[in-house]
């Protein structure tokens, strides 16, 4: 794991780090990496991934509005509305 | 009254030896005075908390039976409480005062029981030292250069100092577990889907499972009581009736099979932490269980195939806190991407950005076959290995933690000797199991754990092989020395 590597990754999650800490970055990540290589030595032919421990499977409702609309008390906490709506950075010039 | 249990305060109430508003108040005195030192609590709600200790009163008054009414507890501060700011140990979210509470938040209100306040962990549940909290790491009474261990530190320091009778708490790879044995305490993590998710925030939603931290198993049970139920709000909780766990609590344990396995008795395990493990086993043969050694071939495998997974669905989970709808947003952004890049590079700590940054190189575009795809796979042998033990033992024991609590520091420079610590706890989050640890003995003076692992839903078989225990040994009794 490089630098260039590691600053693509932060690009995909949308995390800024700063040029000092790229290097404490690559090298932490690179011994994760490391330590879960171990997992290519396991023999898994044929074993079906799980993704559930009781391999339940989504349960599913009807398609009827169950919950009161908060608008209001969801927005007091936001950083910035306006109008009901959530400011951002101008995105279309 | 601070060194009650939750069964002992229960009957003080009802006989009328104190009142909840005076064991409250007790208590937020404690919490004010010796907290200072523990840095337990990252909130206290001393109003709230006299209020439904009022309001306990009077339904005791009224002859209410709930073992928890008017009784003080902590919450984790991974639960949304309602007004209450739940901050999950981040800057990101220090601003944060949800409009809702937790499932299991609202069961313990309808119970009566009282909250005293938040209580610290490690930064979104990540790390097992408490050492990544955004608030400060919490201070093991026991030896305060120690760690309580995490991420539910808070919560075992509280009790174990006693700040609180109990605390709830969450395990996603050892966290509930994992501090108990460190505080010298009894931790309970639950099958996965037994208790509602539901305004927890979320870290890895496949292993992520809320639990009690108590002094004793009865109190562990009386907690599962009411912390578990059927939520039709998170999706994985399992409609399944809930039995009281405090009814098979005397049960006849002789003739029970005990598996020990192997693999976790191997290089790593600290001798002196072994030896008080084996004495408990011993103790369990005394109270005529059957010991038979077991083997659990794919355990090497458990940290691997978690450092995939969790850090895979904490990089999906945390991608909610973008700095527009609620928590840290940074000052005067350039543009949006400006705005999601610097405000969750400014808020999230070291130990949260790894794990985004290895979840998101786990899922990205040609490796997700290499990695996330294979962990899932090497997790269902994992789960496969318990699966063929619970056809020949009725119940799993062995060590929880390798050694008693570390001093601070002592792992902090080195992840995976971090990720080490949950050797034992990690495969039973893997499999869904139910898990739990009460202490077994002190080694240097600092407690350890003995933990038990469970077939799905066995929860009150193990709080009953725990409490037959606690009935024949004082080890649950041990206090912190010093203790004020």
């Amino acid at each position: 794991m490089d630098r260039s590597e590691i600053t693509r990754l932060a690009e995909l999650a949308r995390i800024e780090i700063t040029d000092a800490t790229i290097d404490e970055a690559a090298s932490s990540i690179t011994d994760v990496l490391k330590l879960v290589d171990q997992l290519q030595a396991a023999d898994t032919e044929g074993v079906p991934p799980m993704a559930h421990p009781l391999d339940a499977t989504q349960k599913l409702r009807a398609d009827q509005v169950s919950e009161d609309n908060r608008r209001e008390a969801f927005q007091a906490i936001a950083p910035a509305t306006e109008d009901g709506l959530y400011l951002v950075p101008k995105v279309i010039d | 009254m601070h060194a009650k249990t939750i069964a002992e305060i229960a009957k003080d109430l009802r006989n009328k030896e104190y009142s909840s508003e005076e064991i409250t108040q007790h208590y937020l005195d404690r919490i004010k005075r010796l907290d200072p030192t523990y840095n337990s609590y990252v909130t206290t709600t001393e109003e709230l908390a006299l209020e439904q200790a009022r309001a306990a009163d009077q339904r005791l008054a009224q002859g209410d039976n709930n073992p928890l009414c008017g009784v003080p507890i902590a919450h984790k501060d991974i639960f949304c409480t309602n007004g209450v700011r739940t901050s999950c140990g981040s800057k990101m979210l220090d601003n944060f005062v949800p409009p809702y509470d937790a499932t299991i938040v609202e069961n313990y209100k309808h119970a009566g029981a009282v909250t005293l306040g938040k209580v610290n962990m490690d930064e979104f549940a990540m790390g097992s030292s408490n050492e990544t909290s955004y608030y400060g790491p919490v201070k093991n009474p026991w030896n305060t250069n120690c760690v309580p261990g995490g991420s539910s530190g808070g919560s075992a320091a509280a009790v174990a100092a006693q700040l609180a009778p109990a605390a709830t708490a969450s395990d996603t790879g050892g966290s509930i577990r994992q501090p108990a044995s460190l505080c010298g305490l009894t931790g309970l993590k639950p099958t996965y889907g037994r208790v509602s998710r539901w305004g927890m925030i979320a870290f890895a939603s496949s292993l992520d499972q809320a639990g009690p931290l108590t002094r004793t198993a009865e109190d562990a049970a009386i907690m599962l009581n009411t912390m578990a139920s059927y939520d039709a709000k998170d999706s994985t909780s399992i409609d399944k009736e809930v039995p009281d766990y405090t009814a098979t609590l005397n049960d006849d344990i002789a003739g029970m099979t005990v598996g020990i396995p192997k693999e976790y008795f191997g290089e790593g395990l600290n001798a002196e932490t072994g030896a008080r493990v084996e004495a408990a086993i011993e103790e369990y043969k005394k109270l005529g269980c059957n010991i038979k050694e077991i083997s659990l071939p794919h355990t090497h495998l458990a940290v691997p195939a978690y450092y995939v997974i969790a850090p895979a669905e904490c990089s999906a989970n945390l991608s909610r806190f973008d700095g527009v709808r609620y928590g840290y947003r940074c000052e005067t952004p350039a543009d949006l991407n400006d705005l999601y890049k610097r405000s969750r590079g400014e808020a999230f700590g070291d130990e949260v950005k790894r794990r985004i940054l290895v979840g998101t190189y786990a899922l990205s575009a040609g490796y997700y076959d290499a990695y996330y795809r294979k962990a899932q796979q090497v997790r269902r042998l994992i789960k496969q290995d318990f699966v063929d033990a619970f056809n020949e033992v009725d119940i799993i024991m062995g060590p929880t933690a390798t050694s008693p609590a570390f001093e601070f520091g002592s792992k902090g420079a080195d992840p995976i000797a971090m990720y080490l610590e949950d050797i034992y706890t990690i495969s039973t989050n893997l499999a869904g199991l139910p898990g739990l640890s009460i202490p077994c003995g002190l080694v240097d003076n600092k407690p350890v754990g003995l933990q038990m692992i469970g077939n799905y839903f066995a929860e009150g078989k193990l709080l009953n092989a725990a409490h037959k225990f606690q009935q024949s040994t004082d080890h649950h009794q041990a206090t912190a020395p010093n203790l004020d």
